[in-house]
Order: structure tokens, then sequence, then C-alpha cells
């Protein structure tokens, strides 16, 4: 080892200031850290304010613990059958699905009228506007509501989802199509052809991959909500025997076998969902 | 060849339109959904909406009620995401492929962080509703799970995305694992894991409303109260506080997102 | 001369069965510049990578500084690392931070975990990196966010950060190929004249062969994963340079015949 240190560059060499800081407050850090801190205070303040009713929060934790154990390894069939878990499992499918389907055909056009490039700032923004109002109301109370004039059932349980789904599906699909190059509307513009006719032959043929892709995520979610919805708002399915037997049979063995059930359906609508996506951006 | 070409490509959507429909039809018959209903039902809804569905002076009392209710929905929702937010961020880390420790580890945190997405946050409130009743926690560690699984495949996502590049050159000046984490993965993706954060607490304050009324708590419970004693000018009362508390946050982190760029 | 660096049959075999590397020998003196070209794909990356053991070499002995790293993990592998500087074709700095943080970044091997991820560098550090800065041109970008950078720029910063390593040897990975051909020469200079003026020894990888010839003191020829030239730049041949490059060799010969005059037009 004869080897030297390599010289190294003397602090004493140049002029420097003596302090040297190495942050430099910019305006995306203090965003940044106001924004953590100010979460974080809330999350504390939170902590106390949470209204405990003398529970005990540990022996809960615990108890938890020992009920998710339950759940997951001793799940067994006790107030119904397979068969008509399979069916619950299908109905909500199926609400999922016309709630999709709702939901896409009335947003397609809503979203025409929404992308900026096929019609003007004012309209574009209107739409978007009452898009987000009707996305702010929870899901749950746009079925709540509509079961006070329709009665609560599948009309009122996909017409209340439709809503949320519609606000979604606008957002984006408008985003897609505002994403499109305004070559390909001029071009069209540019041989005469008529609104329709450009949006038929050049916007939804450019954006069909991403809508696809929108729509079978959105039913990925409207799976979800409709088993959020059979056991917060009596749309049936199997959101509504996982109710019963979670809140009325207090069976947490069955609802063991109902949770595999839905998230049986979940894993595959996810990978399907990935593996459409995967194979339409090819 | 042409004209083939176009009958083929009228006859393939001919088909797919032909099975949306079938399905439809299915789908109906199944939940017993019946589409003029449907439709008949919007107009109904809207004229009982404007004679019933509106806030009077009397509701106006409620008010105080319903805030203190939406208040502590609101810390309910931030709280959940950010407790969340930080166990997601371990799991993200030992579920990246480019911060990963060991396989074992990465598949075992993407199995963990699937589980607690794909299972519906209705699911994990009323498991939650026998062991912790009607109180805030329920909806916190109900929103809790429902949110860590999300975030954790986000901030997953965010983390491949931010690169390998800067990672390696820590690494290659002798750094250890955590300051290379907390040197060079946090602030490549910190603008990105904030804006995950406060998608989620919007999130989430839609869902509290749904785990409210599973589990009477919150702004959910407060609602539900209303609806069941009919007491609708009430109720409507309770939705335009929410709306307005969402569109608030909206705007608020739509302004946080952009001044963090 | 001492020598610095050793690598006796090094060989890298992926586990899909390609063969990245196959019984690499060579040596590197102190102080020298020593340039490896080659194509694309022939292992030139793999080939930095295995000393600094980014990667790790299936077979064979990696010989720095008089002692056999191979077995190197944990600790003794990270203050190893400190000895050794790399730089690289993309930068790879943290995009969102300053130059000057992207800089103290080098000083991360030498830090305890804790000091380390909260980012507490002393004075002495911090004055080192603003004369780094200062030398390399880049003074008035100290806070600057990299992202706000020309590639230039960034590779100088990316210099810097491995300069403040203190290293006793330099890894360069492509450093100019993503860079126009004046930035380029900015940082060739600047590599040259750290291996003049500090004595650090350099081993860069560049698909130029006109810049190698410039440049360096000797010249390692690579290709599919074996060294097939090894000698003084006045000593590559165009024969060399086809058995390097295999038939693609037509228009880098151009640039072989032209040495001289793009030498003299420099000076």
């Amino acid at each position: 080892m004869s080897m030297k240190e390599p010289p190294r560059i003397s602090p004493a060499m140049t002029s420097a200031p003596a302090m040297i800081k190495t942050k430099k407050l910019t305006k995306s850090n203090i965003v940044i850290r106001t924004t953590m801190t100010v979460l974080a205070l809330l999350t504390i303040y939170g902590f106390f304010t949470f209204n405990n009713q003398n529970l005990k929060f540990w022996p809960s934790l615990m108890a938890t613990f020992a009920n998710f154990k339950t759940v997951f390894i001793q799940p067994h069939f006790n107030h119904f059958t397979f068969s008509q878990a399979v069916e619950g499992v299908t109905v909500t499918l199926a609400l999922g699905l016309l709630t999709t389907i709702v939901g896409a055909v009335v947003a397609f056009f809503l979203s025409l009228l929404a992308a900026e490039n096929l019609t003007n700032k004012t309209t574009s923004n209107i739409v978007k506007t009452i898009v987000a109002i009707i996305r702010a109301v929870p899901t749950v109370l746009w079925v709540l509501i509509f079961a006070i004039a329709a009665g609560l059932g599948s009309v009122a349980a996909v017409i209340g989802m439709s809503f949320h789904s519609i606000s979604y599906l606008t957002k984006a699909y408008s985003e897609s199509f505002e994403e499109i190059d305004e070559g390909a509307i001029e071009a069209l513009k540019a041989t005469g052809a008529g609104w329709w006719q450009i949006v038929f032959q050049s916007i939804v043929p450019n954006a069909l991959t991403s809508l696809i892709s929108w729509t079978f995520m959105r039913f990925e979610v409207n799976f979800g909500v409709a088993v959020a919805m059979g056991a917060a708002a009596g749309a049936g399915g199997i959101g509504y025997e996982m109710f019963m037997a979670g809140a009325f049979y207090f069976d947490i063995r069955e609802m063991g076998t109902i949770t595999y059930f839905i998230l049986a359906i979940a894993i595959v609508l996810e990978i399907l969902s990935t593996q459409i996506k995967a194979r339409i951006r090819i | 060849m042409s004209q083939t070409y176009f009958l083929t490509k009228r006859l393939r959507s001919l088909v797919v339109l032909g099975v949306i429909v079938l399905v439809c039809f299915g789908s109906s018959v199944l939940t017993q959904f019946n589409l003029s209903q449907g439709i008949a039902a919007i107009p109904k809804a809207i004229v009982w909406g404007f004679s019933n569905f509106y806030p009077t002076a009397d509701s106006l009392a409620y008010l105080s009620d319903i805030w203190a209710k939406m208040q502590e929905t609101l810390l309910v929702s931030i709280a959940a995401a950010v407790v969340a937010a930080i166990f997601a961020f371990i799991f993200a880390i030992l579920g990246s492929r480019i911060t990963k420790v060991s396989n074992f580890l990465a598949v075992l945190s993407r199995a963990f962080a699937n589980l607690s997405r794909n299972i519906d946050v209705s699911v994990w409130s009323i498991v939650l509703l026998l062991t912790f009743g009607q109180t805030s926690l329920t909806g916190f560690f109900a929103l809790f799970i429902a949110s860590f699984g999300f975030l954790t495949r986000a901030f997953m996502e965010t983390i491949d995305e931010s690169g390998t590049d800067p990672v390696e050159a820590l690494k290659s000046a002798g750094a250890g694992y955590v300051p290379t984490i907390f040197q060079a993965v946090v602030p490549s993706s910190i603008s990105q894991i904030m804006s995950w954060i406060l998608f989620m607490i919007e999130t989430n304050i839609r869902a509290a409303t749904l785990v409210g009324i599973l589990t009477g708590s919150g702004i959910g419970y407060i609602f539900d109260l209303y609806y069941k004693r009919m007491d609708y000018h009430a109720a409507s009362l309770v939705v335009v506080v929410i709306v307005i508390s969402i569109l608030l946050i909206e705007q608020l982190s739509n302004y946080v997102r952009r001044a963090m760029l | 001369m001492t020598t610095l660096l050793e690598m006796k049959h090094v060989s890298k075999k992926y586990g899909n069965g390609t063969v990245a590397l196959s019984d690499v020998n060579f040596s590197v003196n102190e102080g020298e510049f020593v340039s490896v070209i080659g194509p694309s794909g022939a292992g030139k990356s793999t080939l930095l990578r295995c000393i600094n053991k980014m990667i790790q070499a299936t077979d064979g002995e990696v010989i720095f500084d008089s002692v056999n790293i191979s077995g190197f993990k944990g600790r003794s592998l990270r203050k190893l690392r400190t000895k050794i500087g790399m730089i690289f074709q993309n930068y790879n700095l943290v995009e969102r931070l300053s130059v000057i943080e992207n800089v103290l970044h080098g000083r991360l091997g030498y830090k305890s975990m804790l000091s380390g991820s909260l980012g507490l560098f002393t004075n002495d550090e911090k004055q080192q990196a603003y004369h780094l800065l200062e030398m390399l041109g880049l003074k008035e970008q100290i806070y600057q966010r990299c992202d706000q950078l020309s590639g230039g720029q960034k590779q100088r910063v990316g210099i810097a950060r491995a300069l403040i390593q203190n290293p006793k040897l330099m890894l360069c990975d492509e450093p100019i190929a993503s860079l126009d051909p004046s930035s380029a020469k900015t940082i060739m200079d600047h590599l040259k004249n750290i291996s003049d003026s500090l004595k650090i020894t350099v081993l860069i990888n560049l698909h130029q062969v006109d810049i190698a010839m410039n440049y360096a003191d000797r010249i390692i020829g690579v290709s599919k994963g074996q060294i097939v030239f090894n000698g003084a730049p006045s000593q590559l041949t165009s024969g060399d340079i086809k058995t390097i490059y295999g038939s693609d060799a037509s228009n880098l010969m151009i640039n072989i015949e032209n040495h001289d005059r793009v030498k003299v037009a420099e000076k």
C-alpha cells in the first residue's frame, strides 16, 4: 500500500461564505412542508377529539384482530347456501354492470360538451362545474335520495349509483378527448365534415382505447360500490347478505365466506382491467 | 378487398354492440331493474326534490349539530389518510422493485396491500363495528384499512416511476439503504406522494358518509337519522354541508398540487 | 508506477444465460486515464460496475489498492465505494433537489445512518462542495434545482458529487453520450484536468473512438464481453477497430483517419 491520499481541495483555497446553507426555501418546498405540518397537526388533534365513549382501545384492537382471524381462517355457511352466495355475487355484478353502462352512455354525450376542443370554453366550464358538484355528493346519498322517489331497490340503486359514474366518466372521457391532436380534427374540418362526422370519424376512433380502459376501471370501482349499496341502501346482492350476516346475525364466520367471494371477484376484475389496459396500449 | 374490410369492421362493431345489449338485458332481468321505470324515476325525483328536499329556515337550527359531525368526519378522514400514508410508505418501499429488500418481503407487502384494497370499505366497517361499536374509531379504522391498500399501490407506482438512477448513484457513493431512501427516493417522489394523500382525503370524506351510515358515526349517522325521521329539510342541509366541504377541499388540494410542482 | 486496479479472470453470466463478460484481465496504474471502447451491448457498463460491485461478477477477482475486494459486503463494501467515484450517462441526479444538495450526496458514504438520512453535513463538507462547484464553473447555480440545468451542467454536478468522495478512482459510464459536442468537450476537459492535477485515476467508457484517442493514455477495446485490444492510442489500427466494432466499422474509420487533423485543430 504505497498509495498516497489524493490531494484534496482545501477549504481555505478560495473565498467561500463562512456558512453555507444547503436548503433553500422554494415555494414548492414551503407548500410541501406546510401541508405536511398542517395534516400532522390535524391528525393529532383528531385523535384527541374522537369520541371513544369509554371504549378500551387496546382490548378492542386485540378483539378486532381476533375477529379478522376468524373471518379469514374459519369461514362457513350458515344462513345461506353456496348457490345463494353465487346468486348474490351475480346480482351485485349485474348492478355494477348496469350502472357502468348507463354511466358510460350518458357520460359519452356529456363529455362531448365538456371537451374544450369540441365545444367552447363556456360550455365546457359549465358542464365541468355541474359534473364536479354531482361528484361531491356521495353515492350512497344519491341512492337514498332516489329511493324516496322510486322506492328502495334496484331502480334507485342503479340510477343513484349512475350519477357518480356519469360524473367520473365525463371527466375522464373529456380529458381523453382534449388530449387528441388538434390536427386530426382540423384535417376533417378541412374536408367540410360536420360536427357529428368529426366526432365519430376522428374523435371516437382516436380516443377509443382510453375510453374502454376508463370504462372498465369504473366497472371495477362500481362492483365495490354495488357491494356497499347492498349493505347501506338496500340494493340487494352480496352486500345485503354481508350486512345481514355482520350487523344482524353477528355471524363473523359467515362474513368470512362473503368476504372471500367479494375478494375473489375484485381480484378477477383487477386482473382483467390490467390485461385490457396492457392489451389495448399496443 | 376494401369492401370486405369495411364489412368485417361493421360486423365486429355489431357483434360487440349485440353482446352489450344482451348483457344489459340479462342484468336487468336478474336485478329486476326496469329502464323505463328508471327513466321515469328521474323527473319524479326532481319534482319531489324541489318540493321537499331543500333546507328551510327551521332546519338551519340543526346546522351546529351537523357541522360538529362534519368536523368529526373531516378529522377522521384526514387522520385515516395520514396514518395510512405512513404505513403505506413503508410497505411501498418494501414492495417497489427499486427499493425492495428481498423478493419475499416484496411479494408479502404487495399481497397485504391487495387484500386491504380489494375488500370494500363497507366490509371492513361491518367487521369493525362488532368490536369498536358506534364510535369514531370504527370509521377511522375502516377508512385506514381502505386508504392503506390504495396508497400502498399508488406510492409503489410513484416510487417505481421515480427511477433507479439516483438510487444507483447514491449506492455507488457508498450510501447505506436508509439514507438512500431519505436522500434520493423521498425527494424524487414527495410531491406525487402528497398529491395522493390529498386525493385520499377527498375520497375518504365521501366514503365516510357511507361508513357512517353503516356504523352510526359522523356525518353519515346524522344524515341517516334525519332521513329515517323523514326530516328531509334537515337531511338536505347535511347534503349541502357535505358538498360544500368536499368542493372546498378539492379547491384547496388543487391549489396545493399546482404549488408543489 | 503502482497498480491501482487489477481485474483477474472476471466473468459475468446472467441468470438467463447471457454472458456479459468472459475472462476479463487488465490492470490500471495510479493516475492513468484509461478509456474503454466498444459497441453498445459489448459489456462496457457491466465491466465498470463489476469494479465497484454495483454488479456482482460471477467469477474472477478484482484487486483494488492491493486488496482483493471480490468478497466485500455490507460495511466494507460501502467503505470501498467511497474510494471509487462514479458518473453516469444520465447524470443520475435527484432532479428535485438543489445542485449543492446533490453534490453533498457524495459524502453519504461517510455518514452514519441517522445523519445521512437527515442530510446533516458539516460546514467543512459544505465548503468543499462550494469549492468543487466553483472549480467546475457552477458557482452561480449552487441553489438551482437540478431539473433546471442543461445536460452539461448536470454532468458537472455529477463530477462534483464524485469528487467530494475523495476518490482514488473515477468510473465514468458514457458520461458524454447524451451531450452536444461542445458540452462533451467541456466535460472531457474537466475529467482530463482532474486526472492530471488531482492524480485521480480515471476509467471511462466511451463509444466515440476519436474522443477516446484524443484524451486517453491507454485504450481498452471490448467486444462481446471480451477484451480484444489493450494498448496506447497510437497503437490502435484500423484492423483493431474492425475487431472491436465488427462490420459496422466503416464510418468509424473516417474518424480515425481524421484523428490527427482534429488534434491539430484543437491546439
